[in-house]
């Protein structure tokens, strides 16, 4: 109980230094401890499938993300620097926010005793879907129209962030060049740690069906993966307007799509899969998936393209 | 008090903090971190309520816990858009704060 | 047997997280990048090391002690590329600057 006190206090005073810090650069890396002290929160509470998407997700690929966009925006920072915001208004923006702080706080201590739960039902149903890690069994059987729906989600944002891209750039290629060197430490890096980080990303996402992990979590790895090799200046980033690279992308949801519809057919309802090949129609989905979640957060990281397209 | 309860307050102050960031910086990728903060906060209440839910041999309950996972994951895709908004305003306008007169 | 194994656990654990205390400390007493990164590297990486010994006594079969030993060495691996990068950037021209 005392580890978990501290542990809050200091999510808590992260979270306060990353909004009182005046460099930007500096809120952003107190915003990596945050998430990454936020995945200690989450395995404290039971959740280690949330804790591993916090770590790799909320943690890594958003830091990557702000610290690329924090480095881009330095030269508008010293000119953003002495703006400071009236007393009066910081007092009233003060008690707004400890308002809204004590209503979600009456919410927590009001929550209902005994706590409804669907654990049970969760459990008892598992075992037609073939699964053992029932966090994966809501993602993928009991709510998998809104894991569905989250891949649309993805593409939906990635297609917006394309659409930023100036006209004599359209359907061109994200982010700068990244000269790779020869004998340098990113380059050593990169070769080095892809591979391992493919195996890793490859296991977590298998492990998911029984242990902590999951499509997700995989998918993840995977991307910040792509996005090393990327950096490194080993593979460029592809033009956006390849053909094999949006058949990658929309694979997952079609399939997706595909099989849930199949189920009217054959169990009844959409997504729903019939009881013998549960497991199965399970793996089919998941594979894809992965694979188009992986690319679509690599891109997302990448950005609107930079520069023309090669033919 | 259990620790689902504790994480329930602190995620409470999380929210108030963020909401404080996003209300008093004046420069939108400051906005976007004190947006994910509160995002943080209120996937943390998700957690509590999640934790208090564990039942049938399990230490949470599963459905709270899937939900949160594919929040994490939306709010990433709406992150990156926000900033690659900001950086495309940033390239047009050479100014990247919203501030009163700028 | 396990209340042995649980004392080294403790001892290699304390060990470790001194070690890590040390590294912060010089994290925010040493006066420029260079020395901070040194004293950050030895010291993180020492204790990571002591940390994962203590559970290696904790852990159960062969694949899980692999697990964790992959563990240390990535974040070593990690660590080292990181703080050379860093220090690349605080120091561009070398060791005559």
């Amino acid at each position: 109980m005392a580890f978990d006190i501290g542990l809050a206090l200091l999510v808590l005073g992260v979270g306060a230094w990353t909004v009182a810090a005046r460099d930007t650069f500096a809120a952003v890396v107190g915003f990596v401890a945050y998430g990454l002290l936020l995945a200690l929160v989450w395995v404290r509470l039971a959740a280690p499938d949330v804790a591993l998407t916090e770590a790799a997700l909320g943690s890594g690929l958003t830091g990557g993300l702000l610290v690329s966009a924090s480095t881009r925006l330095r030269r508008a920072e010293t000119r953003a620097v002495d703006e400071r915001q009236p007393a009066s208004l910081r007092l009233a923006a003060a008690v707004l926010c400890t308002l809204v702080s004590a209503g979600v706080a009456a919410i927590v201590l009001l929550l209902p005793e005994p706590a409804p739960t669907l654990a049970p039902q969760a459990m008892v149903n598992m075992a037609a879907t073939g699964l053992g890690n029932p966090v994966t069994a809501v993602l993928m059987a009991y709510r998998a129209i809104d894991t569905l729906l989250e891949t649309v989600v993805l593409l939906l944002a990635l297609v917006g962030i394309w659409s930023l891209a100036p006209d004599r750039v359209w359907g061109g290629v994200p982010g700068p060049r990244h000269q790779a060197e020869p004998d340098g430490l990113l380059t050593f890096i990169a070769q080095l740690l892809v591979p391992v980080g493919i195996l890793v990303g490859i296991h977590i996402f298998w492990v998911g069906s029984v242990a902590p992990g999951g499509e997700f979590q995989g998918a993840t790895i995977l991307a910040a993966m792509w996005i090393l090799a990327m950096m490194a200046g080993l593979v460029d980033a592809p033009a956006v307007n390849r053909r094999w690279l949006r058949l990658m992308l929309v694979a997952g949801p079609a399939v997706f799509l595909t099989i849930g519809l199949t189920g009217f057919a054959v169990a009844g309802s959409f997504l729903a899969y019939p009881e013998p090949h549960a497991k199965l129609l399970i793996l089919m989905i998941e594979i894809p998936v992965t694979l188009s979640i992986a690319a679509t957060l690599a891109l997302l990281v990448a950005g609107p393209p930079e520069r023309a397209p090669g033919r | 008090m259990t620790e689902a309860t504790l994480y329930g307050l602190c995620s409470a102050a999380l929210v108030g903090v963020g909401l404080f960031g996003l209300i008093m910086h004046p420069q939108p990728l400051r906005k976007i971190l004190a947006f994910n903060l509160i995002g943080g906060g209120v996937f943390l209440l998700f957690g509590a309520v999640a934790r208090r839910g564990a039942a049938a041999g399990l230490g949470g309950d599963p459905v709270p816990q899937a939900l949160v996972i594919t929040g994490l994951v939306v709010a990433f895709a709406a992150t990156a858009l926000a900033v690659a908004l900001l950086l495309r305003l940033f390239q047009e306008t050479g100014r990247a704060t919203l501030g009163s007169d700028g | 047997m396990s209340a042995a194994l649980n004392g080294l656990t403790i001892l290699a654990v304390c060990a470790g997280a001194f070690f890590f205390l040390a590294g912060t400390v010089g994290l925010l007493r040493f006066p420029d990048t260079l020395s901070r990164l040194h004293a950050l590297t030895k010291a993180d990486n020492l204790g990571l090391g002591l940390v994962v010994l203590g559970l290696l006594f904790q852990a159960e079969g062969l694949l899980a002690a692999l697990k964790l030993i992959s563990v240390w060495l990535l974040a070593l691996l990690a660590g080292a590329t990181v703080t050379q990068l860093i220090a690349h950037t605080a120091r561009p021209s070398g060791p005559q600057a």
